[in-house]
């Protein structure tokens, strides 16, 4: 029978959001093979009763690692996991999240098993029996399909576009043994910024600005309406804005920043050049406010508002505080 | 669909400036070193080469081959490389800009078996110490490992400079081999490339915040808000 693995993120002993995406990839994969779901994961003593949640999410067995170390990102350890378990027994896969950890953590786990691999894939599927995966390439404006010479299988899937998806299994938890030891090198601390702000590739909802804004004071308007969209909003920015130093680098979204597929996407005075769309045309509903009704960034946006964002823009969140309030 | 690279202009990937521009630096601060430039590609890459000799790099391998190749065989060719030379450290740019892949810097890594951060934005180097804050979601992770070691760029790192006039005429009399290799057999192949998914847009709500309400209870009918 076919098996899928599936490395699921955590940070500080905490599931992250992408633990479950990367499961519901692997669930995805399993049910075309016909085959089931294997899950496994580092994080401190305690993980594992943590990690039984997954089995909501289609994971049969899930095997935990259990160290102080691994409260932070191990990825000497991780490798070593990976490599044990493909060891013991065949698997036709190994999904990992395209974030952060897995970015790193995918690349040298194949270059430790000698297989190939798929980053930031957007959709699994079987071919011949096989797995294939499909991923953008030339900032977006290709979607390639990818097959693997030898199992398993690598592919590392974006965040976001694997929607979690109930799929009940047995989420049967076992404690493995890997040592945290020896580690070539160690995080030894993380600093977030002044609020653990959601990272905007993982967010629900991005609230983007462009050079439109005219001044980086005015972002609390934009901040503002982030608000009033609620916890799972957070801001992005354009390439011009980021390079003129209004705003930081990791807001930034396009071609050399980073790729973004949330529910909701709203591009506020962003002309909407090709390296921005890049970044964020597999948003699921694009909101483009812009003065120019004749910037780009219309012909992608699902709704077009042409108008002074100044006036817009707060009209917006008082509207949806509106709204909300009288339920 | 296929693409044809004929008459196409090849630049250095921005990440590559910002990781061979802190190489540069670290040899100014140091006052002493070496930099070496290496890729893998076709011919073509040597007028990058030269641009990255003119930034101030000493010497500059191009891996020639005109086979296709993916991550791990492009990382394979590269540690081989790397191996028969003397290093402290190696730098990358985070991730091409064309195929996105992301992977040969921590393969690189693996493969020599040294330590990695991989979308570095600030790099400390004490002695043979090294302390990187690696960007992850909602704020930097601390790294920390000694040389050798593989560091990957990311924006932020520093800004890269401009070849100068006098760089561009140095550049022409440093050395830029060319190796004829050949790859191993790439493990991951691309068996279809189409367009993506065209994006039924361009629907204008209204004008101006009087068209707001109406904005908003699509939304709401779309369950988004």
């Amino acid at each position: 029978m076919a098996r899928v693995l599936v490395y699921a993120e955590a940070r500080d002993g905490e599931l992250r959001p992408v633990a479950s995406e990367a499961v519901t990839a692997g669930g995805d994969l399993a049910e075309q093979l016909g085959g089931s779901v294997d899950v496994f994961l580092l994080g401190p003593p305690g993980m594992a009763q943590r990690a039984a949640d997954l089995g909501r999410y289609g994971a049969d067995r899930i095997f935990v690692a259990e160290d102080p170390a691994f409260s932070s990102y191990a990825a000497d350890a991780g490798v070593r996991f990976c490599e044990y378990l493909v060891g013991r027994e065949a698997y036709d896969a190994v999904i990992f999240p395209a974030s952060a950890q897995g970015k790193d953590l995918a690349p040298r786990t194949a270059a430790r098993l000698d297989r190939g691999l798929a980053t930031e894939v957007v959709s699994v599927g079987v071919d011949g029996g096989r797995p294939v995966a499909t991923r953008p390439m030339f900032a977006g404006k290709a979607v390639a399909t990818v097959a693997f010479a030898e199992l398993p299988a690598l592919i590392s899937v974006r965040p976001n576009v694997f929607r979690p998806r109930e799929r009940p299994a047995d989420g049967s938890v076992q404690v493995v043994e890997i040592a945290s030891e020896p580690a070539a090198q160690r995080v030894t601390g993380i600093e977030t910024g002044d609020r653990e702000a959601l990272d905007v590739s993982e967010a629900n909802i991005v609230v983007s600005g462009g050079r439109g804004m005219k001044d980086p004071e005015n972002w609390s308007v934009l901040e503002d309406l982030v608000e009033a969209l609620g916890d799972d909003a957070t801001l992005g920015a354009s390439r011009a804005v980021v390079d003129a130093g209004w705003r930081p680098h990791s807001e930034q979204v396009g071609q050399t920043g980073k790729v973004v597929s949330p529910s909701l996407y709203f591009a506020v005075g962003i002309s909407g050049a090709i390296q921005h769309l890049a970044g964020m045309r597999t948003a699921k509903t694009i909101v483009a406010i812009n003065r120019d009704a004749d910037a780009p960034i219309f012909s992608v946006a699902d709704y077009g508002l042409v108008g002074d964002l100044f006036e817009v823009v707060p009209a917006l969140a008082a509207e949806l505080r509106r709204v909300r309030a009288g339920g | 669909m296929g693409i044809d690279p004929s008459g196409v202009k090849y630049v250095m990937n921005p990440f590559d400036e910002i990781a061979l521009e802190e190489a540069i630096r670290l040899k100014e601060e140091a006052g002493d070193g070496l930099v070496t430039v290496l890729s893998v590609g076709p011919e073509e890459s040597k007028e990058i080469l030269r641009t990255a000799l003119a930034m101030g790099a000493d010497e500059a391998v191009l891996l020639a081959s005109p086979e296709s190749a993916d991550g791990l065989v492009i990382a394979r060719a590269l540690a081989e490389e790397i191996g028969g030379r003397e290093y402290d450290l190696i730098l990358f740019g985070k991730q091409a800009i064309d195929d996105d892949n992301m992977q040969v810097p921590a393969m690189v890594a693996e493969l020599m078996g040294l330590p990695c951060a991989s979308v570095v934005v600030e790099l400390q180097i004490e002695g043979r110490h090294v302390v990187a804050h690696r960007e992850i979601e909602g704020g930097h992770e601390i790294v920390e490992f000694d040389l050798p070691a593989v560091v990957g760029a990311q924006k932020g790192l520093n800004e890269p400079r401009y070849p100068s006039l006098k760089g561009i005429m140095a550049a022409k009399k440093k050395p830029l081999d060319v190796k004829e290799i050949g790859f191993t057999e790439p493990k991951v192949r691309i068996v279809a490339l189409q367009e993506p998914p065209s994006r039924a847009g361009g629907e204008i709500v209204g004008q101006g915040p009087e068209a707001v309400p109406e904005l908003v209870r699509r939304l709401r009918d779309r369950a988004l808000v």
